[in-house]
């Protein structure tokens, strides 16, 4: 059984369709990565996906279940911004989960169960490069050095599936680089299940195990949510080449167009 | 010559400009009271800055012949303690219940009406209604404070809570907090450093009803005492008064801040 499937799901504003039949099913230990314009609901699938979003019509499954209805521990987030809480230290932030987990009246651990979350978050926070920051605070960090610090977090719960709302769309194409490889190393070493969402083209056609752009596949330049969008492209990553790139690319363009004007 | 709007002063220069009016001031009172004074030696509407002294001198530094206090310090101390207690009830009251309305959707569905409703009502209207059911002792006073500033602070923090990033909530629960662990570790944190802000928005008006209500009952407090003394036009006294109360509503803004700053450097820094 697929970890999670959508069966002919759609998701309506009012008469706005944001996504028509869409039927997909993931894997566990997949890195899908999402392109699309803005507009053709990647984020809304991802908003669904943690659970703050609901299906209008279809099925959105996880484990043959019908998918959670609000956040949960199983499902960690990464967005662009405000992942971090500003008033914590990178340390402190990290061992959120663990004080969640063992204090839920105070919220807060001490003695040798403190000690533990501590270790632990240390040994996170080494595994993504942030052991130089560990007593500053998030304002005090740079933007790639925050997405860090976000994934840290997010790691610390040990969730199954990671979602990533353009993590990296506020970096520079250097800094990009660099947290390119720190997800795959972490991919490789956890097992997680990830679902990336992208600007970036190029990115998804390195990225990961598997690509899907959102499209509109009928488009009415009068009336543009009338149609909504599903999965156009679902390719496995490796299996890429110029041309459909170029394809993708193609189409985007012609959506974001029509879309804009 | 550069544009007005991109010149700026030194340090030197700023300090001389920021306490330049200040000191006109003062010269336009002296000359005045002086021109008043030399016409009529006995004049009371703008006394000389000794018979000021003198009076302040008498108040604070001399007790007093009926009850043996120092008239100024126990004043001071006694509309400070008020102020104080009214502040502090109100900031507690505002806090909780700005966070429970802004944190919870149906909390906020079932208050915020009313409270919006409670914050129109006059304070100043319903000092005969406290008077009639707390008594004209402390209490009533303390009350008025309290109510007068209390809705304030509960919008402020209930929208100060609704301002935090939505991802920050989604974060914390996909990091396995609850509502309660939200609350207490996510947003509480978080709108201290907002509660002293609003807290410090709402001296001025603080003031006021402590003004107010010492004014129309009480036996001590330096509202009490200008308008005491305003029965014998002793402006010597209520200028001093005057520039004292100002002096301590400046103060317990500045300590406030510092407060603030010292225990919230992400909160001020991340300002910049």
């Amino acid at each position: 059984m697929a970890m999670i499937e959508a069966k002919n799901l759609w998701k309506e504003y009012g008469s706005n369709v944001v996504l028509e039949q869409v039927n997909i099913k993931v894997e566990e230990g997949e890195f899908i990565t999402i392109v699309g314009t803005s507009g053709c609901g990647k984020t809304t699938f991802l908003r669904m996906l943690l659970g703050i979003e609901q299906p209008t019509r279809g099925e959105l499954l996880l484990d043959g279940k019908k998918f959670p209805d609000e956040p949960g521990e199983d499902r960690g987030i990464v967005f662009q911004k405000y992942s971090v809480f500003p008033h914590l230290t990178v340390l402190k932030n990290t061992m959120l989960a663990a004080e969640f987990e063992h204090a839920p009246l105070l919220g807060k651990l001490f003695g040798s169960k403190r000690k533990q979350a501590e270790s632990d978050a240390r040994e996170i926070l080494h595994s993504v490069g942030l052991d130089n920051a560990i007593d500053r605070y998030p304002h005090e960090l740079s933007g790639g050095m925050q997405q860090r610090l976000a994934i840290a977090q997010a790691l610390m719960k040990k969730p199954r599936i990671l979602l990533l709302d353009e993590p990296f769309g506020a970096l520079d194409p250097g800094i990009r680089a660099d947290m390119h490889e720190l997800i795959q190393s972490l991919w490789k070493k956890t097992g997680l299940t990830i679902f990336m969402i992208t600007h970036d083209l190029a990115e998804g056609f390195y990225l990961g195990t598997r690509l899907w752009v959102f499209d509109k596949i009928r488009l009415d330049a009068q009336q543009v949510n009338a149609y909504g969008a599903c999965v156009t492209y679902d390719i496995p990553v490796g299996k890429t080449d110029v041309k459909t790139f170029d394809n993708i690319d193609n189409s985007l363009d012609k959506t974001r167009k029509v879309l804009l004007d | 010559m550069k544009r007005l709007i991109n010149r700026y002063p030194d340090r030197t220069l700023g300090a001389i400009l920021g306490a330049l009016p200040f000191i006109l001031i003062l010269i336009v009172y002296i000359m005045a009271s002086n021109a008043r004074l030399e016409e009529n030696p006995r004049d009371k509407l703008l006394p000389s800055i000794t018979s000021m002294t003198m009076a302040v001198d008498k108040l604070a530094m001399q007790p007093s012949k009926r009850s043996g206090e120092y008239l100024f310090w126990a004043d001071t101390g006694s509309s400070l303690t008020r102020l104080g207690i009214g502040i502090g009830i109100a900031a507690i009251i505002g806090l909780v219940f700005g966070i429970i309305n802004g944190a919870i959707p149906y909390a906020r569905a079932n208050l915020s009406p009313f409270i919006t409703a409670i914050s129109l009502v006059p304070p100043l209207a319903i000092l005969p209604v406290l008077f009639i059911v707390f008594g004209l002792g402390e209490l009533s006073k303390v009350v008025l404070i309290a109510i007068g500033i209390t809705p304030f602070i509960i919008r402020d923090m209930q929208s100060n809570v609704m301002e935090l990033p939505a991802e920050q909530m989604i974060k914390a629960q996909t990091l396995g907090a609850s509502t309660w662990l939200v609350i207490i570790r996510v947003i509480l944190p978080q709108v201290l450093p907002r509660l002293i802000g609003a807290l410090r928005l709402s001296l001025g008006a603080a003031w006021l009803f402590l003004i107010a209500a010492e004014a129309i009952a009480s036996t001590d407090g330096l509202g009490y005492r200008i308008f005491l003394v305003r029965r014998y036009l002793a402006m010597d006294i209520i200028l001093p008064y005057v520039i004292w109360i100002t002096f301590l509503s400046f103060f317990t803004d500045y300590l406030l801040k510092t407060l603030s700053e010292r225990l919230f450097p992400w909160f001020h820094a991340a300002d910049k």
